[in-house]
């Protein structure tokens, strides 16, 4: 019978990725969530490990006893994993690039809904009149460019004196 | 005949190579459009043929020759044939419209040299995920797609996209993380990642594992299909993108994600003990969705916002676990494909002629364009579900299952998809007006629009009008497809014959296909 107890060292060190993994997903700056996001992928790469059951001998066919061997399926996953992986990795690192390229930082912005939303709240209008649109004559899109962080500036109010300063 | 099973893997193979073959070729823009239509034609009529074969039975095939739990099956059944064929008869009509679309705007605006390898790998990373008999390959599928989307919404890098794409990047990364996460739990618990094999041995195990599993693969598909707590990513990204991608992408993308829960619910987790936990996402999704679109004020995240919220009427027939509400939710994906790309082809036609989609400052296109108002009203009646089109047969098929159950939470549903539908036909109608009859508040440039762009968007809009004439057949062959899910049997039989490939034994495919 194989040992399928999984090893504890790896448990621990998938929880220690999953958490950083976890917090650095949450930062602002897309290099960050880079890193959690390789993280996060390490950590579930580990636990493809810890599915195959305890570490034995090679998992290849003539190296040792069939029930000497380690499982061969999760790790033949976990390569495909890895390369995926690899690819998303290279993928975000060229966004984060040309991000900072097009903005000199590379933070991920606002959600414009959000941004819309809080506009109208500050304003107390009707979301359908959509009345910033045309007051600034910007389309969305347009606007959009220009939001980028709430915590910075203050929500702007309407010169009518609608919102409360 | 001889054996047809040689065409299972031709829908994931053909655009692969061809995408090989037009990364090649990038010098010449000629040749890739060639390769292109050609590739896509060949996936659509071989998915045809797959819809005619698949009705008598399941057909199996053993990627490189190992045996069906050790290794790669791909399997085609009558719901994955059916969307294979709706899939690459979308795909073919967005990629001709955006051939026209890149002659006429010269070939200057974007790299066309990667636009064809890119979406080619799109088509075969989602037929990959319509055909593959185990999760890991699901997952792949998924892959392989995803990251053709995130190319082809950044396509360009201009800081707009850029914006807009890193939010969905992070996004569906962590929903893949999120599945991966669970696929080794999932080894972890039943040893096999074969959904055959997992319908057979997930009854074996613990009920809470059971449904640990069933909640981590619900969380990472919903994500992909945008069901509503987790659908926040998708109004804010499909917009940014150019016309036909948005187009291919809020015809697909979410459906694949669709896909695999039908596959899941029905195949591995029968016992329906998220159903209750189904139906409120979908009211939710329905509700909250359509009230985003009513605020809209851009034809564009207008049909984003839709498509959310009609992502729920699928989730409601799901949820249902009847054989009505599969048959229902399956015609209603099919109908949702088509009338989605529709619609998102003509906000590309309208920005085209007006230079913008926003609904205050467009108007008065009805006399210049009428043919255009035609195009735009057909598919948004059929989307609102207006008697007596296709988006009015699902609906009616989804409301008919609902009552038939008739818990108080299926009679709300059924409540909450005909004020969704109201609200649909109120925005759509709103939106429709504002485009075309009022007038213009400023002088709108007057475009000419090349055939070729026009064209494929009415040859959709009436692959969406024949889904009602020709209703009869395919619900028909949808109840068919739901039989086949409900019954288990012949799929599990299919991919795991007793003695022959049941015992992961590696076996010559020659020897078990003479």
């Amino acid at each position: 019978m194989i040992d399928m107890s999984p090893n504890l060292v790896l448990v621990v060190v998938i929880a220690a990725l999953f958490t950083v993994g976890v917090y650095l997903l949450l930062e602002r700056s897309l290099s960050r969530v880079l890193v959690g996001v390789i993280l996060l992928g390490n950590g579930a790469n580990l636990l493809f490990l810890v599915a195959g059951g305890a570490a034995g001998r090679p998992p290849i066919l003539g190296q040792a006893a069939v029930e000497d061997m380690s499982d061969p399926l999760p790790q033949a996953m976990v390569l495909t994993a890895i390369v995926i992986t690899l690819g998303m990795t290279a993928f975000l690192l060229a966004m984060a690039y040309r991000s900072w390229q097009l903005h000199g930082h590379d933070e991920v912005q606002d959600d414009v809904e959000d941004r819309r939303i809080a506009r109208l709240a500050a304003r107390d209008e009707r979301a359908f009149l959509d009345t910033d649109t045309e007051e600034s004559m910007a389309s969305l899109d347009e606007e959009a460019a220009e939001t980028r962080d709430e915590t910075g500036e203050p929500v702007p109010v309407a010169p009518d004196g609608g919102a409360t300063p | 005949m001889s054996d047809p099973l040689w065409l299972v893997p031709l829908p994931v193979v053909v655009p692969l190579l061809a995408a090989g073959l037009t990364l090649a070729l990038y010098r010449k823009p000629r040749a890739q459009r060639t390769i292109s239509v050609v590739a896509l034609s060949i996936v659509l009529a071989v998915s045809a043929t797959l819809l005619v074969l698949t009705d008598s039975g399941p057909l199996v095939i053993d990627v490189g020759g190992w045996a069906a739990p050790v290794g790669i099956d791909l399997v085609a059944d009558r719901l994955s044939a059916l969307m294979l064929t709706v899939s690459s008869a979308v795909t073919l009509c967005v990629l001709l419209y955006s051939l026209a679309q890149g002659e006429a705007d010269g070939d200057e605006a974007a790299p066309v040299s990667i636009y064809h390898p890119t979406y080619l790998v799109l088509v075969a990373g989602v037929a990959n995920a319509f055909l593959s008999g185990d999760l890991f390959n699901l997952y792949v599928g998924f892959e392989i797609l995803l990251a053709a989307s995130y190319v082809l919404l950044t396509l360009g890098g201009t800081g707009e996209r850029i914006r807009a794409g890193s939010i969905y990047v992070v996004v569906a990364l962590l929903s893949s993380v999120l599945f991966l996460v669970a696929i080794a739990l999932v080894y972890a618990s039943t040893g096999t990642v074969n959904l055959a094999q997992l319908a057979v041995r997930l009854p074996q195990i613990d009920p809470d594992v059971r449904l640990l599993l069933q909640v981590m693969l619900l969380l990472a598909f919903g994500i992909k299909a945008a069901i509503f707590p987790l659908s926040a990513w998708l109004p804010d990204s499909y917009p940014t993108a150019p016309a036909p991608v948005t187009a291919v992408f809020a015809g697909l993308l979410t459906k694949v994600g669709v896909y695999a829960i039908i596959r899941t619910q029905t195949l591995l987790f029968p016992d329906g003990r998220l159903d209750d936990v189904l139906m409120w996402a979908a009211l939710a999704t329905m509700v909250v969705g359509i009230l985003g679109a009513v605020a809209q004020d851009d034809i564009k995240r207008l049909l984003s916002f839709t498509l959310v919220s009609h992502i729920g009427f699928m989730i409601f027939g799901i949820a249902l676990s009847t054989h009505l509400g599969w048959t229902a939710s399956i015609y209603y994906v099919v109908h949702h494909i088509t009338v989605q790309t529709a619609l998102f082809l003509v906000a590309g036609l309208i920005e085209r002629w007006g230079g913008t989609t926003s609904l205050d400052r467009l108007g008065g296109l009805a006399k210049l364009a009428p043919v255009l108002a035609i195009l735009f009203f057909v598919p948004a009646m059929n989307l609102a579900g207006v008697p007596p089109m296709s988006g009015f047969l699902g609906k009616v098929g989804l409301l008919q299952a609902g009552v038939a159950v008739g818990t108080p939470l299926a009679t709300a549903l059924v409540v909450g998809s005909v004020l969704t539908s109201l609200l649909t036909l109120y925005a759509l109608i709103k939106a429709w007006n504002k485009a075309f009859w009022q007038t213009p508040p400023a002088e709108l440039p007057a475009t000419r629009i090349p055939f070729g762009m026009v064209g494929p968007t009415a040859a959709l809009v009436a692959f969406g009008l024949a889904l009602t004439v020709f209703a009869g057949p395919l619900y028909a062959y949808t109840g068919r497809a739901a039989t086949a899910l409900q019954e288990r049997t012949p799929y599990i039989d299919a991919v795991l014959p007793d003695g022959l490939r049941g015992e992961g034994v590696s076996a010559d495919l020659a020897e078990v296909h003479p």
